[in-house]
């Protein structure tokens, strides 16, 4: 038996497939576009306010937690493809194939998935500085006035939700279906949870889009807090760890 | 090095691998053969970690696949060439696959060349290429490692005859210096060029293996007499059974010798008589292929 060199026994650090699955997300046409639309939504959420919006609301805090809307809708989509492509395209079989620890491979997406939600608010409070310099002179607000801590509760949002879609994309391996699920189940949960009486203590604990709405309001409350964190538990950390135990028993083929 | 041990694989009731085992020595090309179906895949698909073996081993370089943290400086694989992102251009493919080996993406460029792909090719998406191309990228991919053993699935399919010959001339060169490549077809002639050793299975099942050399050998003889009927007496007095091919003559399991001896003692005229190599070969796996099918459909 020959000795393996090190090149070869060494496990691929984490950091570099870490910066593969970050160069994965935008190298194909899909990804690429998903990412230009939401630096365009995000520009776009800018420009509605400085038209349309009181001036009173055309402040730094306001542009900022207005730019992260688009984000937090499609930014989920991309964390589903950058697992599900690789079923329905099938290059899970090379990825594998050179890296045999698959949880490893899980782990980077999720590292990409945090570094990408981390981008997407510096990409929001970039553009909201610049819309709140142009807002002084057309006479808004112009107020820079952020509570410090919606920026971490910002970077939680984001966060949040792509790997919830992460989540789902691990746990169905199926790019439509998990984008079907992803955005039509918890909202057939808050209508259930709002309309049926006894399901509204539940829902209070158990509706992500209703506890992550906190995440927007300066200074959340204990209660706010346990509260994202059992929904957050059900929505997010339960999918993922479902789909990494299915990834890792899985057959490829 | 690829050492396979009594590879095993039950999917439910079905029997996909039963008790494989062979062995790819530095050095060599051995040709996987069989019939679709028969279980090439899942052994290849075991052997990479991709499937675990119901029972059995298999190792590469002395180890098992999944306990390689970065097999694809060791060994390279191509399972299936139109397993690659539709949307990601030739170049990008490749160039991912050497950032996660920790390898320069500036080796990208000629690894291109080498295979056919470069210019406008290389930056054209998989999803314009042809089959014959993405086999070359594939092939490209496996080698960019430098790696000492090849893993091989169907490579030929979706390649012009030029591009089989330039293939064989690329594994046969990898073997001669010092190499290890594993290479499966569903057709004989498509391997018995460039293999050392052929190992052939059916319905899961090894039916043969050995050198090539030696299994051409062992074919038997091919033997055409100008008169059928007296041959088919001949043979049967000396108790052998031939069987017929599809040009008229009969493939029977006896030297040249012995055949054409007594074929002068009682006056048969032969019009033709010689070892059957490959041609024999090919006879005896349809019949070992076919036999194991009808068994597996009888069952």
């Amino acid at each position: 038996m020959s000795a393996l060199s090190p090149a070869v026994s060494r496990p691929v650090p984490l950091g570099r497939l870490t910066v593969v699955e970050l160069r994965k997300l935008a190298d194909t046409r899909a990804g690429l576009w998903l990412l230009i639309v939401i630096v365009l939504a995000t520009a776009g959420t800018s420009v509605l306010q400085l038209g349309w919006a009181d001036e009173s609301e055309q402040s730094f805090p306001a542009f900022f937690l207005f730019g992260q809307v688009p984000s937090a809708v499609l930014l989920p989509v991309l964390g589903i493809l950058s697992v599900t492509s690789e079923w329905s395209q099938r290059t899970v079989l090379g990825t594998f194939t050179l890296v045999p620890a698959r949880g490893r491979v899980l782990g980077a997406k999720v590292v990409a998935g945090v570094l990408i939600s981390v981008a997407a608010t510096a990409l929001a409070a970039i553009l909201a500085a610049v819309a709140t310099v142009i807002a002084g002179p057309l006479g808004g607000a112009a107020s820079w006035r952020l509570e410090p801590s919606l920026i971490g509760q910002s970077l939680l949002l984001q966060a949040v939700f792509v790997l919830m879609g992460i989540g789902f994309g691990t746990l169905l391996l199926s790019t439509p279906l998990a984008i079907v699920v992803f955005f039509a189940l918890p909202t057939v949960w808050s209508v259930l949870g709002s309309v049926v009486k006894s399901l509204s203590t539940a829902s209070e604990w158990l509706d992500l889009n209703f506890t992550s709405q906190a995440l927007t309001n300066p200074d959340m409350t204990g209660g706010e807090w346990s509260r994202l964190a059992v929904s957050a538990t059900v929505w997010v950390v339960i999918p993922l760890v479902a789909g990494v135990v299915r990834v890792l028993r899985q057959e490829v083929s | 090095m690829i050492e396979v041990e009594h590879l095993t694989k039950r999917y439910g009731r079905h029997l996909a691998v039963d008790d494989v085992s062979f062995t790819c020595e530095p050095g060599t090309v051995t040709g996987f053969l069989g019939p679709n179906g028969a279980g090439k895949s899942t052994t290849m698909r075991m052997i990479c970690g991709l499937a675990t073996p119901t029972s059995g081993t298999a190792t590469v370089s002395g180890v098992e696949y999944r306990r390689l943290g970065n097999p694809g400086r060791q060994i390279g694989v191509l399972l299936d060439a139109s397993a690659q992102h539709a949307g990601r251009t030739g170049r990008e493919t490749l160039a991912l696959a050497a950032v996660t080996m920790g390898l320069d993406t500036a080796r990208v460029p000629e690894r291109l060349r080498q295979v056919g792909l470069e210019g406008a090719a290389a930056r054209r998406r998989v999803r314009a290429y042809s089959l014959g191309m993405r086999q070359r990228l594939g092939l490209a991919y496996a080698m960019i490692g430098d790696p000492a053993v090849l893993i091989l699935d169907e490579p030929a399919n979706g390649l012009d005859p030029e591009g089989i010959h330039w293939m064989r001339g690329l594994l046969r060169g990898f073997a001669d210096r010092g190499g290890t490549v594993l290479l499966s077809s569903h057709l004989l002639r498509e391997v018995e060029v460039v293999a050392d050793r052929l190992v052939m299975i059916g319905g899961g099942r090894v039916l043969m293996q050995g050198d090539k050399a030696q299994l051409l050998g062992a074919a038997g003889t091919l033997v055409r007499a100008a008169d059928p009927v007296a041959l088919d007496a001949l043979l049967d007095r000396m108790g052998v059974t031939g069987s017929r091919c599809a040009d008229g003559g009969v493939l029977v399991p006896a030297g040249p010798q012995s055949i054409g001896q007594a074929a002068a003692e009682s006056g048969v005229v032969l019009l033709e008589l010689r070892a059957a190599g490959s041609g024999g070969l090919e006879e005896m796996f349809l019949r070992l292929t076919a036999k194991s099918e009808l068994e597996e459909v009888s069952r």
